[in-house]
């Protein structure tokens, strides 16, 4: 049986790597779910078939409510994709801490305590801590990303803020320490409970100050703490399985934070504690250039002259539902000979990859998808710039305004286009509260609306003859 | 007992392949990518099916029987949404 369960968990971790390797490209992408799957199944059979399990129909109940909510979970638009990532980050957290709590209380009421060596005792600790850190605190993001109306999408801040919080995560870990030094203590039931809801509290209080704009980070980085609480609970369970699966997912979440951060020039510790996107003092700027307006049908005149487009679209884009229409433009305008591709900025959306899956919703073929870094050295070729709901990260500024948040953060060469044409909503400024300079530059074209009614509008004068 | 030597090992490998393999990823495909290792992740199911069907207290059960549940409408959700969105990506 023991052997059994050896050769299972080594198959399964095989599966695992296979399905995150099979990554690497869209053709072969979905072997990943096959294989992904298939490691799971083995995993799970192999466990339930073991002697010591016998309420069989506890576990055939929580996994029919498992399949009850999870399948209506992966229906969700693909805009809500963020916040069901967000969701399964707090239900792995859940998990996590309440099989911590579960295994505390079990080696309690053994005999002399066997269990608790240092080593394990410290991973139960961790497992908690994490475990429920990352439960509320993606909790906390999936309403700020769904915008419940209780949870405030603003940062939220006062005096002392980082204060408080590193005092709580301190007393949390204060009290790990003295369950560590005594596990069996009289009170140290209480204080492993304690510990559970400090941690509780600290994932409420980490994500109140963190603002719509760093939620790729952020998602990133409840991701890896979510693959952390997995390999602590490895830890504790011993399970070699646990450690590798939670340590793939750990090392994904890392890397996909480290590409966010970069793509915003910020740190992790500022990210967390630096409060971004709150009100910015007015820039006091010179003179304030005028706009100019253009009509939709100067700019479907422009686009259909133009030799290739690149249209820079972003999370306005997918707040208007546009996606579909932009795929009817793009049609139209390759249908007439227009090469079009998109740019893609790491962190336009709200989740790391958010734009690309979008995009590919509405048929646009990811062959057309192109990499910031990728799309930089053809934007003063390129004839006509199309910003779709994008804003901050078509700012200029970000070049040389060391003042504003964005400075450093590496931008979509849009202004290097030889016209830009810049689809906006309102005259208001982005998340960061910036001016866009790009919008008065000489080349530079503005059309106001909702990206969907404009978008629509465009395609119209393609095929109701205002252009041939 | 547990031979914790061998267990640190197996995390520090294991996130080195993390690392490595996830460092080729797609950049196209990242939000998959991330629901795919939540649903990977929840691999803490077998921790959960092992706490709630051994015979243990009433009250441990329930808490392991609530970790699984959650486990499992990550592995469920997590991997059908990974299959719908992968289907979307066409070259053409």
């Amino acid at each position: 049986m023991r052997l059994i369960g050896d050769l299972s968990a080594v198959v399964a971790t095989a599966l695992f790597i296979f399905a995150l390797y099979w990554m690497n490209d869209p053709k072969t992408a979905r072997r990943s779910v096959i294989a992904g799957v298939t490691g799971m199944a083995v995993a799970v059979l192999a466990t339930w078939a073991q002697p010591g399990i016998i309420h069989h129909g506890w576990i055939v109940l929580a996994i029919a409510a498992g399949f009850l909510v999870g399948v209506p979970l992966s229906r969700v638009p693909l805009t809500a994709v963020p916040q069901r990532t967000a969701l399964s980050h707090a239900f792995g957290g859940l998990a996590a801490g309440l099989v911590g709590i579960a295994e505390y209380f079990l080696w309690l009421g053994e005999p002399a305590g066997t269990h608790f060596t240092p080593f394990r005792t410290g991973a139960l600790v961790v497992e908690v801590i994490l475990g429920f850190l990352t439960f509320t605190g993606s909790l906390m993001a999936a309403g700020k990303l769904q915008e419940v109306r209780w949870i405030p999408q603003r940062p939220v801040t006062y005096p002392g803020q980082n204060f408080v919080n590193l005092g709580v995560f301190a007393a949390a870990v204060a009290l790990g320490v003295a369950v560590v030094l005594h596990p069996t203590a009289p009170w140290s039931g209480q204080a492993f409970i304690a510990i559970a809801v400090l941690a509780l509290i600290f994932g409420i209080l980490l994500i109140i100050p963190i603002g719509g704009a760093d939620m790729p980070t952020v998602i990133s980085i409840l991701n890896a703490y979510a693959g952390l609480a997995a390999v602590a609970m490895g830890f504790v369970l011993d399970s070699k399985l646990l450690v590798t699966a939670g340590a793939l997912d750990g090392s994904s979440g890392l890397i996909l934070s480290i590409i966010m951060c970069r793509a915003m020039n910020r740190s992790f510790t500022n990210v967390l504690f630096g409060a971004f996107g709150k009100a910015q003092p007015a820039l006091a700027s010179g003179e304030q250039k005028a706009w100019k307006q253009e009509t939709v049908e100067g700019a479907a005149q422009l686009l259909e002259q133009a030799r290739n487009v690149v249209i820079i679209p972003g999370y306005g884009m997918a707040v208007a539902q546009a996606q579909h229409k932009v795929r009817e433009l793009y049609d139209v305008l390759t249908k007439r000979g227009v090469t079009v591709k998109f740019a893609i900025h790491p962190v336009a959306g709200r989740m790391p990859g958010h734009m690309n899956v979008l995009l590919a919703e509405a048929n646009i073929p990811y062959s057309a998808l192109v990499e910031m870094d990728e799309i930089n050295p053809e934007m003063p070729q390129t004839d006509v710039a199309l910003v779709l709901g994008a804003n901050d990260v078509v700012n200029p500024s970000a070049r040389y305004a060391k003042h504003t948040p964005i400075y450093g953060m590496p931008i979509i060469d849009a202004d290097k286009a030889k016209t830009v044409l810049a689809v906006k909503r309102s005259k208001n400024p982005g998340f960061a509260g910036i001016d866009n300079e790009l919008y008065t530059l000489d080349n530079a074209w503005m059309l106001f609306g909702d990206a969907k009614a404009v978008l629509a509008d465009l395609v119209k004068q393609f095929s109701s003859g205002g252009i041939h | 007992m547990t031979d914790f030597g061998s267990m640190l090992f197996v995390f520090v490998l294991a996130t080195f392949i993390g690392l490595g393999v996830i460092r080729r990823v797609s950049r196209l495909l990242y939000t998959p990518l991330m629901s795919l290792t939540n649903a990977i992740s929840a691999i803490a199911v077998v921790g959960s099916i092992v706490v709630t069907g051994a015979d243990h207290p009433l009250t441990i059960r329930i808490l392991g029987a609530v970790a699984l549940f959650a486990s499992m409408t990550n592995i469920v959700s997590g991997f059908m949404i990974t299959n719908r969105m992968l289907k979307m990506f066409k070259k053409q």
